[in-house]
């Protein structure tokens, strides 16, 4: 069983400062892998455990992306590919997907099963896992918790949804978007430590790929950002210090009435 | 030019239309309006013999021309099947753009028919409008809420999904005479390669209590523990609401994450939001923000909740709480 994983560098969201022309102040943010990236890591971990699955991190970014696919290789991740060209910068979801589709289609054609994260926490647009099994013509599977069972190629699969739990069977090949798991979190093994250091990370540019220039990059999506703005604070807030007199409760009870939310 | 706008219609299990169509719809109708009259569409996948009890939801909606789609097998949702149909009544229709509830059906939904058709797609967007080149413009947050970015398209259909209870449906009736069109589906239109084998319904009374509730009263991690929120739930019975969570709550398994209010949990519009012990990270007031008003009881002043609350109180809320259920029970 082969299983392309996806995996994402992103900024760590809750530590981003910002400038006051609105734009992201860079320097001293940390970069992370996507932590629904790490569900779906932990899944194809449970798998290569259970299936003998061997698995093939992609990701896309820039040459500095491969130090996270050595941190996933420590945690026995087989192989990692980084997708990396300066013509690929400013791509959207479509030309993300078209992109990474076809690096699987280059590096992992006999693929089984692909794995994403549900959402990446700084685009969370959820589009780039059923734009790629789209372009491949594979069947989906999103909000995926667990995978329980694979039998002759048919994978059984539980998907969390708002109003409940469902469990399906697909057909290999097919993609699946991981949501975030109960499974323990996997730590480094020493002698994957060793392997990730030693591990040659295979770089695709766009002349390795079926692609045009046309096909990535700004002039490969359909979509394109015109303004971006901090969200304004609509309220001005009344402010109560009630730490020492103990009145809080009152002047709730008095607002309730105000607004009308209790007449008693 | 391509004209018009094409609405999704999603079909709940419970085999009603998903209530963030009517939000859509109402979108629509002023899009529209700055479209010089861009007729607006529907498209509907359903169990044959239910669109007659339907029906004057699209005509009270101003709906001008809804494709029925009626077959057994729509008992169950298929992304294939119904991406293959979306994409020729496109191709066919060419609208000149397609709005679909960012649920979880649209966000699986949506991305497989723009990338089948090599058009844009807009996430989970809590704003539309026209822009003065009569353009879709589509507005989203990113970076877990921090930054606001409003994005355009450069193919048809412009497409989006909308988060649903962020537009607000029509308060009155916008009668139209629509034209119900019957589609003929082949067998070869199906290609369901992903089968449904068991669904366990979950605690779907909760969700929607905190879908249509007028007052919610939410616990954050300065809840502690589970008794901080009996205590909550105490109050909430107290005002005739229901709680709701922070994602902080819900990671120290303090609360069920079918009550997480925020951008990876539910966003929320009522009269009344308390927010007790919440310490106010973007994540999670972003789903509150349309709240008429925002109560914010937490010990330190700092806290950024009180930049989004109306009424701030700084205090213990476990000397704010158990006081103020007394008082509300005299």
């Amino acid at each position: 069983m082969k299983i392309a994983l996806c995996v994402k560098q992103v900024p760590d969201t809750s530590d981003i400062k910002w400038t006051e022309n609105n734009t992201m102040q860079r320097e001293g943010v940390e970069s992370i892998i996507n932590p629904y990236d790490v569900y779906a890591t932990e899944l194809a971990l449970k798998l290569k455990d259970k299936y003998k699955a061997e698995i093939t991190a992609f990701t896309m970014g820039p040459q500095q992306a491969s130090n996270m696919l050595r941190e996933i290789i420590a945690l026995g991740v087989d192989e990692g590919v980084l997708i990396s060209d300066k013509k690929f910068a400013g791509a959207d979801t479509f030309a993300t997907g078209k992109t990474i589709s076809s690096a699987i289609q280059k590096a992992l054609p006999d693929f089984d099963l692909i794995l994403c994260g549900q959402f990446a926490i700084d685009g969370d647009t959820a589009q780039t896992g059923p734009c790629i099994a789209s372009l491949l013509n594979i069947p989906q599977v999103t909000y995926v918790k667990d995978i329980t069972e694979i039998k002759k190629g048919v994978i059984t699969a539980t998907r969390v949804l708002d109003d409940g739990i469902e469990t399906v069977k697909v057909q290999t090949p097919a993609l699946m978007c991981v949501l975030k798991s109960e499974f323990e979190p996997s730590r480094p093994l020493i002698n994957g430590i060793i392997k990730a250091q030693e591990a040659e990370i295979k770089t695709l540019s766009l002349q390795d790929l079926e692609i045009q220039p046309e096909d990535v990059g700004i002039k490969g999506s359909p979509t394109y950002v015109s303004k971006a703005f901090r969200p304004e604070i609509k309220h001005s807030c009344e402010k109560f210090d009630c730490l020492e007199n103990g009145k809080g409760a009152e002047i709730i009870l008095n607002k309730l009435k105000e607004i009308g939310v209790h007449n008693g | 030019m391509a004209r018009g706008i094409l609405l999704y219609a999603e079909m709940t299990r419970q085999d009603y239309v998903h209530t963030v169509f009517f939000e859509l719809a109402n979108k629509a109708n002023e899009l529209s309006y700055k479209l010089d009259g861009a007729s607006v569409m529907a498209v509907i996948m359903t169990k044959p013999g239910i669109i007659q009890n339907l029906k004057e939801g699209f005509t009270n909606s101003g709906i001008d021309q809804v494709f029925v789609y009626e077959d057994e097998r729509f008992e169950n949702y298929s992304t294939e099947t119904y991406t293959n149909l979306i994409v020729n009544l496109i191709k066919d229709v060419a609208p000149e753009i397609f709005l679909i509830g960012a649920t979880n059906q649209g966000r699986d939904l949506a991305p497989r028919i723009s990338s089948s058709l090599g058009t844009g797609l807009t996430a989970d967007c809590i704003e539309l409008d026209i822009n003065d080149k009569g353009q879709l413009a589509a507005t989203r947050p990113t970076f877990g809420g921090q930054l606001m970015a409003t994005i355009l398209c450069k193919t048809t259909p412009q497409m989006a999904t909308v988060r649903p209870k962020v537009l607000k449906p029509a308060t009155e009736n916008n009668y139209r005479n629509t034209d119900f069109v019957y589609k003929l589906i082949k067998d070869e239109d199906f290609t369901n390669n992903v089968k449904l084998v068991e669904f366990v319904q979950g605690i779907e009374d909760i969700k929607n209590e905190l879908d249509s509730a007028e007052i919610i009263v939410a616990g954050g991690k300065g809840m502690k523990n589970e008794d901080g929120f009996k205590l909550l739930k105490e109050l909430a019975e107290a005002l005739g609401g229901t709680v709701g969570a922070s994602r902080g709550a819900v990671d120290m398994g303090l609360a069920h994450h079918s009550i997480q209010v925020g951008q990876t949990g539910k966003t929320v519009s009522p009269k009344l939001y308390i927010a007790c012990g919440i310490s106010g990270a973007i994540q999670h007031t972003c789903g509150i923000t349309n709240s008429d008003h925002i109560i914010a009881i937490n010990n330190d002043p700092d806290a950024p909740i009180f930049d989004v609350s109306d009424t701030g109180i700084v205090a213990d809320v476990f000397e704010v709480i158990p006081e103020l259920i007394k008082l509300l029970k005299k």
